[in-house]
């Protein structure tokens, strides 16, 4: 579905992981990955708000995806990462448990998504991948950010 | 082409002139006998229309000439300052804010001044001698006329004077070839040639502009010499790219007759007795040769700039801390040394940086006396304005902020605080009501304040108008002070005046202004007096960027409460905590004081193995205004200058937490907004 709007171009996308499955995100949004850092609690605000880091001197909200997606928590561990998104010069970090490929995606491999995918709300996704005997999601960032933003306004 | 580059100076310094004309006429209109201030008005007009004609703004030039021509029959006391003439001259400079506005703008500055312009000549025409003197400046033909009638007091003088020594002087204007690429250039070596024979004693435009290139193509200076008029052409002409000299006579009659004349009628000006303490001081005020040089002192900086090495600094100060901190653990002597040397030359540099971008509020200020002005004739009654204080100094970020909500509080007080005349007087006051506006540095703050001698603030309306709206409950108003029951006037959706006027009465309310000057860390209060008058008391922090803190420890977090907000810290034992309304309370110098347990608010995570076991509570006490309250915390770890950050658009309006900073460690500590947490 919404996949479709980039079919002309491979997209180049960073790979990560949440519980037993692998998601793709579009490169040009990663601004940086980070080791696990000390992140400051907010009071107050939603719980999939981890809270906020010092990246290099800049204040920045981080996220963490398992909470966002409803997926049970786990122990920070050597293999997590913060994923540091810039949107519209919005600095965000993403906690996931660990991020370590770069692939390119032929943009006609993208399916639509399947009903049940990790128990991951279908709206937040943009379609699935299968390369190589893996399967990706490809997150909808848009919608992850939009929904949030909502609910924080709220 | 080479204009566009003058543009910004030239809006900047016309902005600059008007508002001095704005002064001058206001205190002018106080007292009209001082014929000193019209000559001020008259040189800022003149110079205006100077610069407007060499920038091509025709519309400008015209009518300052023709406003130029009303100020000089003022000067020659041919024309009385009343009321009518005032109104006249301001609705002149109104259009010339206009005509600068629109070009700031963009725009090409054309303006329909026909109708300023004629009343203008109308009040030319009631007394129609001495226009002669007053020749068209913007034409080219005659030079000469040009800078004849700009010499003031000072110039004259030397002039009178050095032609009693034999001296001559002339009047040179040097046109530089069109083509020229080094205009600055060609001036300097007019200026090399023009010292070798004699004293430059003026220029038009004045030598900084020149150098800065600030001119067209035409210059004109005034030199004594005793060289002949011929031989000084064949020397500039020396110069290459020059296309023109023409070279005039000054005369120095007319001054003469001037002067006795006006030594009759005005005051002693020094003709030739060298009084020379008023030389002098006539000097500084008014040779804009001398002005020049004067002022080189200081440089027009970009504010962006400003910013920029404010944003380096902060990055500074972060680093700064974590040195403090890695020195102090690994404990070598000198690396300590050389930490501590750089933390106090930092310290300094702060203290420059911060007081670079301190303005005084004067910028803010000096446009109400208009203000003021114009809406007492709106609103028909008699205000005067006093302002004390314009000189404090408050950081820009904040002086930017403050105009609005200021101009609303000072329209308050004239629309709904001064009283019609009338009124004013069955009640035994005098005709003309006074709004004080007054700026000053208290500690770590700087006090706005604006009190009116009016009528002061009904309570029984207020406190009607907030029960009618829902403001407040009826037992809510049993607790409050007289000031907490004025201060409704801020909530949301509240006008006391019986009739809404298009004056303050506009939908906006004073809850905005409220907001604004709390989105600065700043605090409203009012008192008032039925009858009396009502004081409005603006409290706001000097600078935003940098500020003070005390860190506290709840739990395993950290907290930044702003030092602004902190009256002083203690230590009460748990048995003198009493509880009142469900509420915990201490008495604390006898006063009973409200705690807010900052481990409840924030929800702060319990430690593992609970040692605040102990019998003590650790007390922040903040104020809010009058209001106090205590912070309950664990641990108060110590005063630190730290770099306010945003938490940026996605964590916007998280309660009672305004902001975070960086630790010396490289953590983020969140900083308390102790305004939210006093209701």
């Amino acid at each position: 579905m919404a996949g479709s709007s980039n079919d002309e171009k491979d997209l180049k996308v960073i790979i990560f992981q949440l519980k037993d499955e692998e998601y793709a995100i579009e490169v040009d949004f990663i601004q940086s990955i980070e080791r696990m850092q000390p992140v400051t609690r907010i009071p107050g605000v939603e719980a999939y708000i981890n809270g906020v880091m010092n990246l290099r001197g800049v204040i920045t909200p981080v996220i963490d995806l398992r909470k966002r997606f409803g997926i049970e928590s786990k122990e920070f561990d050597e293999a997590t990462r913060i994923l540091v998104l810039n949107k519209e010069g919005n600095e965000l970090g993403f906690i996931v448990d660990g991020a370590n490929d770069v692939m390119d995606i032929p943009a006609s491999k993208i399916e639509p998504t399947p009903e049940v995918v990790g128990g991951v709300a279908e709206e937040y996704l943009r379609g699935v991948v299968k390369l190589e005997n893996r399967l990706f999601t490809l997150l909808h960032l848009d919608k992850i950010l939009q929904k949030q933003e909502d609910k924080a306004g709220a | 082409m080479s204009q566009s580059e003058y543009l910004e100076v030239f809006i900047d310094e016309s902005q600059e002139h008007l508002q001095a004309i704005n002064d001058n006429l206001l205190q002018l209109e106080k007292e009209p006998g001082d014929l000193s201030i019209v000559g001020e008005i008259f040189r800022s007009a003149h110079t205006l229309k100077g610069m407007g004609a060499t920038m091509g703004f025709e519309d400008l030039a015209h009518l300052t000439h023709n406003m130029e021509n009303v100020l000089d029959l003022i000067r020659n006391d041919q024309l009385e300052v009343t009321s009518h003439v005032m109104d006249i001259v301001f609705e002149a400079v109104d259009d010339l804010e206009e005509i600068i506005v629109d070009i700031s703008n963009g725009g090409d500055g054309k303006q329909d001044v026909d109708a300023v312009v004629k009343h203008l000549e109308t009040l030319q025409g009631l007394e129609p001698a001495a226009s002669g003197e007053e020749a068209a400046t913007a034409e080219a033909v005659q030079p000469a006329n040009t800078i004849n009638e700009n010499y003031d007091e000072y110039e004259w003088t030397v002039l009178t004077q050095s032609q009693e020594q034999g001296y001559q002087a002339y009047q040179i204007q040097i046109s530089l070839d069109e083509k020229t690429m080094l205009k600055a250039a060609r001036v300097y070596m007019v200026f090399e040639v023009l010292e070798q024979i004699g004293d430059v004693i003026k220029s038009t435009p004045p030598a900084d502009e020149l150098e800065e290139e600030k001119f067209d193509f035409t210059f004109v200076v005034t030199l004594l010499t005793t060289t002949e008029a011929d031989e000084i052409k064949q020397r500039i002409l020396k110069v290459s790219e020059i296309s023109s000299v023409y070279i005039k006579t000054v005369n120095i009659d007319p001054y003469k007759e001037n002067t006795t004349k006006e030594k009759n009628q005005v005051e002693e000006k020094a003709n030739s007795s060298p009084a020379k303490k008023q030389e002098k001081r006539k000097k500084k005020e008014s040779s804009p040769g001398k002005k020049g040089t004067e002022l080189n002192k200081t440089i027009r900086v970009n504010i962006d700039r400003l910013d920029v090495l404010m944003n380096l600094f902060e990055e500074l100060v972060i680093d700064r801390g974590r040195l403090e901190q890695i020195s102090s653990e690994l404990n070598n002597t000198e690396l300590n040394e050389t930490v501590e040397r750089m933390s106090r030359i930092s310290g300094d540099l702060q203290e420059i940086i911060l007081n670079m971008r301190m303005m005084p509020v004067d910028q803010v200020f000096n446009r109400f006396p208009r203000m003021v002005r114009s809406l007492s004739k709106e609103l028909g009654k008699k205000v005067n304005l006093e302002i004390i204080g314009a000189e404090t100094e408050l950081d820009r970020t904040i002086i930017d902020e403050i105009g609005d909500p200021l101009v609303h509080l000072i329209r308050n007080s004239i629309d709904h605080g001064i009283e019609h005349p009338d009124v004013r007087k069955s009640s035994g006051k005098s005709e003309e009501g006074t709004v004080e506006l007054r700026a000053y540095h208290s500690g770590n703050h700087v006090f706005i304040e604006i009190e009116d001698d009016g009528a002061g603030i009904n309570k029984e309306k207020v406190i009607n108008k907030a029960l009618e709206n829902g403001v407040v409950t009826e037992e809510d108003l049993e607790k409050m002070t007289d000031q907490q029951m004025y201060g409704l006037l801020f909530a949301s959706g509240f006008s006391t005046a019986e009739e809404v006027t298009d004056v303050s009465g506009r939908g906006v309310g004073l809850d905005v202004v409220r907001s604004t000057f709390e989105s600065l860390g700043g605090v409203v209060t009012v008192d008032s007096e039925l009858g009396k008058g009502s004081l409005f008391s603006i409290q706001l922090p000097l600078t935003l960027s940098i500020i003070d803190v005390m860190l506290v420890e709840v739990a395993e977090e950290k907290y930044a409460v702003p030092l602004t907000a902190i009256i002083e810290t203690a230590i009460v034992n748990k048995k003198e905590v009493y509880s009142a309304h469900n509420q915990k309370v201490i008495d604390f110098r006898g006063k009973v004081v409200p705690l807010v347990f900052l481990h409840e608010i924030f929800q702060v995570p319990a430690k593992d193995k609970d040692e605040t076991d102990n019998d003590f509570y650790s007390l922040v006490i903040i104020n809010k205004g009058e209001k106090v309250a205590g912070l309950v915390v664990d641990s108060l770890i110590g005063q630190h200058d730290i770099v306010l950050k945003s938490l940026g658009n996605y964590l916007s309006d998280v309660f009672a937490i305004s902001g975070a900073t960086i630790l010396g460690d490289g953590q983020v500590a969140l900083i308390v907004d102790t305004n939210a947490l006093i209701k």
